[in-house]
């Protein structure tokens, strides 16, 4: 018992130590960015890989002397997909200092939007968030900076639209989602599209946690015949779909993947490259080791005598890390540049997004435009398509019935 | 709490019942009242606020399921539905018909007590296990329910923004302000739980846990208690809901599901079953346990490991720890925190003298 005693206030005095030690006044002039990221959660296998993008990118900024002379600090904390956790993740990047965050998961998103606006921090929600948010003017500090759900889902249909031979009417397109908000949320943007192109939509329900799907795969193929399969899966499930399509005869070249279907590690976990072949995949920045951001980093890695990290073999995730990292630069450079000194706040940096435009970093990053009112950038994609053990790229950026996705976002409350 | 009396030397029911058994405890409270309501609040930042924001939301969760669990002795892996009900009445309330939050608040727990009444019902028939089992299926009908039903979802996002709440005109929206209306709602269900349970309705709770054949033979409606205790509970865990909703911005199922569930069932066997100051202990340690793992490795894990090793490491390696620190603390006293806490004070209370 006395022992038991001894190291119970001996916890509870390492507490009190913890709880004073960090906090400590940062460097001047140094710029904080917050990161959010899972690497325990429910999405690891997207956490592990996008979150070091992004500290390398950052890195690589700060090793080539920083923004505008002032160096760039990232924290990261680690919310495990828990919406309480991003809450205090937020509060504590707030203490620091943050002048935008960068957030990671669609209801982390949604629960800080309100908190943001109130302090006018920006925050990025990449890919995934509430797609109305793609509207400035009713979400002014959330930037999608990437394709929303509702431009995937009008860029599915478009290609599935080219590879159809141009037309729909007639053909049948199944949906099959993850049974969650984000999952759903494309479904009003699709349902729309489907009376316009005249095609018939069925839509396919995967309950969490997405592992069995094989009823429905086996309807698509072989009851509803579908002419193309469009999938908005995440997790383990995007794989289980690869496997279940390619087991009931389906030809995966008929079947595009929304953006966190789309990485190495799924295509892996399905059996490998040759299981996948003619697979499509949506993605929102660039994919493949060759751009020349990762030949800059793998120098910096080199030059400090280290071997660069192995997390750059998940080119599509660590592509992403970095291009978000890289958004978030440009609009502190942007804010830096309208006002010298490094005392700019988030209210300047949100301005210094709504200025990004022509910032391609060689194909990485698509040809956004950011302004006020649009916080999507355009909504542009590129589909690549499994071959020969690589991502080969099919299409060049494009995006796909703008007014469409502009009707939803404007009817959207 | 702290303080402790010297023998029991009580001849009367009324000063074996009362709230403050000694003159000490009232000077007791009244400090932690003071320290609650004026020294933490201003003395320390909106960071550290926030965390007690969180642990105050927990308090309350966790007090409400223990009073099921740790008092009535019923199972309950429902809880996390029953504050999703909570929070979506709320919601639909504060935006559809524009209620304040001194409306939108009970309405939720009621609602969240009438549906936890109707889980509840299969305890009548069942116990342990089965009923663990009888209330999982509530949770997950819950959870499907709310996902599906846009009616009560608000759409297919299945999430709800809500404005924040505001007394006489003032916006509750900061981490202080945020403070002083959760600290109101931990008072009042603290005072209300440490109450309920030495009333009858209390006493026939404990009756039910200790032998519930026994306590109907003594006259006590098992029928209505246990449903009473359900509905009681989930008004608990309803209010948490709602609480975590104005706290947040939003109503959102996906912040309600079964992990949380699991998490305040952790809670309260952590803090210690049947024990109101357990609940406290469990809500503050589970809640910050996370959080203190990762700023102590943040402040030394640079001495062990590179920085991106870090960044990489802490997470893992926090809910290895985290883990660990549960059995550890439950293997020293099985009994939970607050058995500790008794034990620490029954050691000073002869120290130096230990025998």
């Amino acid at each position: 018992m006395r022992r038991a005693l001894a190291i119970t206030l001996g916890l509870v005095l390492a507490v009190g130590a913890s709880l004073a030690g960090p906090g400590t006044a940062q460097a001047q002039k140094e710029i904080v960015i917050g990161i959010q990221c899972d690497r325990t959660g429910a999405t690891q296998t997207v956490g592990v890989y996008i979150c070091p993008g992004a500290h390398d990118y950052i890195k690589l900024v700060n090793f080539r002397g920083g923004v505008e002379g002032h160096k760039i600090k990232a924290i990261e904390i680690d919310h495990e997909y828990k919406v309480p956790q991003a809450m205090e993740a937020y509060e504590r990047h707030k203490k620091e200092g943050a002048v935008s965050i960068f957030l990671y998961g669609t209801p982390q998103t949604q629960a800080l939007t309100a908190k943001l606006t109130e302090d006018r921090i920006p925050g990025t929600s990449p890919g995934f968030g509430t797609a109305a948010a793609a509207d400035g003017t009713k979400y002014p500090f959330i930037f999608p900076i990437a394709a929303t759900y509702w431009s995937q889902g009008a860029a599915a249909v478009k290609f599935a639209k080219d590879q159809l031979g141009g037309s729909l009417k007639g053909k049948k397109i199944a949906f099959i989602y993850f049974d969650n908000p984000a999952g759903r949320e494309p479904l009003p943007v699709l349902e729309d599209l489907a009376q316009v192109e005249g095609f018939q939509l069925k839509t396919f329900a995967v309950p969490p946690p997405g592992i069995e799907m094989g009823a429905q795969v086996l309807d698509i193929a072989q009851r509803f015949r579908a002419d193309f399969v469009i999938a908005h899966l995440f997790g383990r499930s995007p794989s289980v779909s690869i496997k279940e399509l390619k087991r009931a005869g389906y030809p995966l070249r008929k079947v595009v993947s929304f953006v966190w279907g789309s990485a190495e590690a799924d295509i892996e976990a399905a059996g490998g490259w040759a299981v996948a072949e003619g697979y499509n995949t949506m993605q929102f920045a660039g994919v493949g080791p060759n751009y020349p951001v990762l030949n800059e980093i793998r120098e910096m890695y080199k030059k400090e005598g280290k071997e660069p990290p192995k997390e750059m073999a998940s080119t599509v995730y660590y592509n992403r890390g970095v291009l978000i990292a890289a958004l978030h630069v440009e609009a502190i450079r942007n804010a830096l540049k309208a006002k010298p000194g490094g005392n700019i706040t988030g209210a300047d940096v949100k301005a210094g997004f709504e200025k990004i435009k022509g910032f391609t970093m060689g194909g990485l990053v698509p040809p956004l435009e950011i302004s006020a009112t649009d916080h999507e950038g355009g909504g542009w994609v590129q589909i690549f398509q499994v071959k020969g053990g690589k991502f080969e790229k099919q299409t060049d950026w494009f995006k796909s019935y703008p007014e469409v996705i502009a009707k939803h976002v404007k009817a959207a409350k | 709490m702290i303080h402790r009396e010297s023998g029991i030397l009580k001849t009367t029911y009324e000063a074996d019942m009362a709230l403050y058994p000694l003159p000490i405890a009232r000077w007791t409270v009244a400090a932690i009242a003071l320290f609650m309501f004026l020294v933490l609040p201003l003395s320390v930042d909106d960071y550290y606020l926030s965390i007690v924001n969180l642990i105050s939301i927990a308090v309350i969760g966790a007090l409400g399921l223990n009073i099921l669990v740790g008092y009535t002795g019923q199972i309950s892996i429902g809880h996390g539905a029953f504050m999703s009900v909570g929070a979506y009445t709320a919601a639909n309330l504060a935006v559809r018909f524009g209620m304040p939050f001194w409306i939108a608040l009970p309405a939720g727990g009621l609602m969240a007590a009438l549906v936890g009444a109707v889980v509840g019902i299969p305890s009548l028939r069942i116990k342990g296990l089965y009923l663990a089992i009888a209330t999982l299926a509530g949770q997950l009908i819950i959870e499907w329910t709310i996902n599906h039903v846009t009616w009560i979802s608000g759409g297919v996002q299945a999430s709800i923004q809500v404005p924040r709440p505001d007394l006489f005109g003032l916006p509750i929206a900061t981490q202080r302000q945020m403070y002083f209306f959760l600290l109101v709602f931990v008072v009042l269900a603290v005072v209300g739980t440490l109450n309920l349970i030495r009333s009858r309705i209390g006493r026939a709770f404990i009756a039910i846990r200790d032998h519930d054949i026994a306590a109907e033979i003594i006259g006590i409606d098992i029928f209505r208690y246990k449903l009473l205790a359900f509905a009681v509970s989930s008004f608990y865990a309803g209010v948490t809901g709602v609480l975590y909703t104005y706290y947040l911005g939003i109503a959102n199922y996906e912040q309600f599901q079964i992990t949380v569930s699991i998490d305040y069932l952790a809670m309260i066997i952590i803090g210690g079953l049947g024990s109101v100051l357990g609940s406290i202990f469990g809500a503050i340690f589970v809640t910050l346990l996370p959080i203190v793992i990762r700023l102590t490795m943040e402040s030394f894990g640079d001495l062990l490991f590179s920085p991106g090793a870090v960044l990489n490491t802490i997470p893992n390696l926090r809910l290895i720890l985290f883990g660990v620190l549960i059995i550890f603390f439950l293997v020293v006293e099985p009994e939970g925190l607050n058995r500790l806490w008794r034990n620490i004070r029954s050691y000073f209370r002869v120290w130096p003298f230990a025998y």
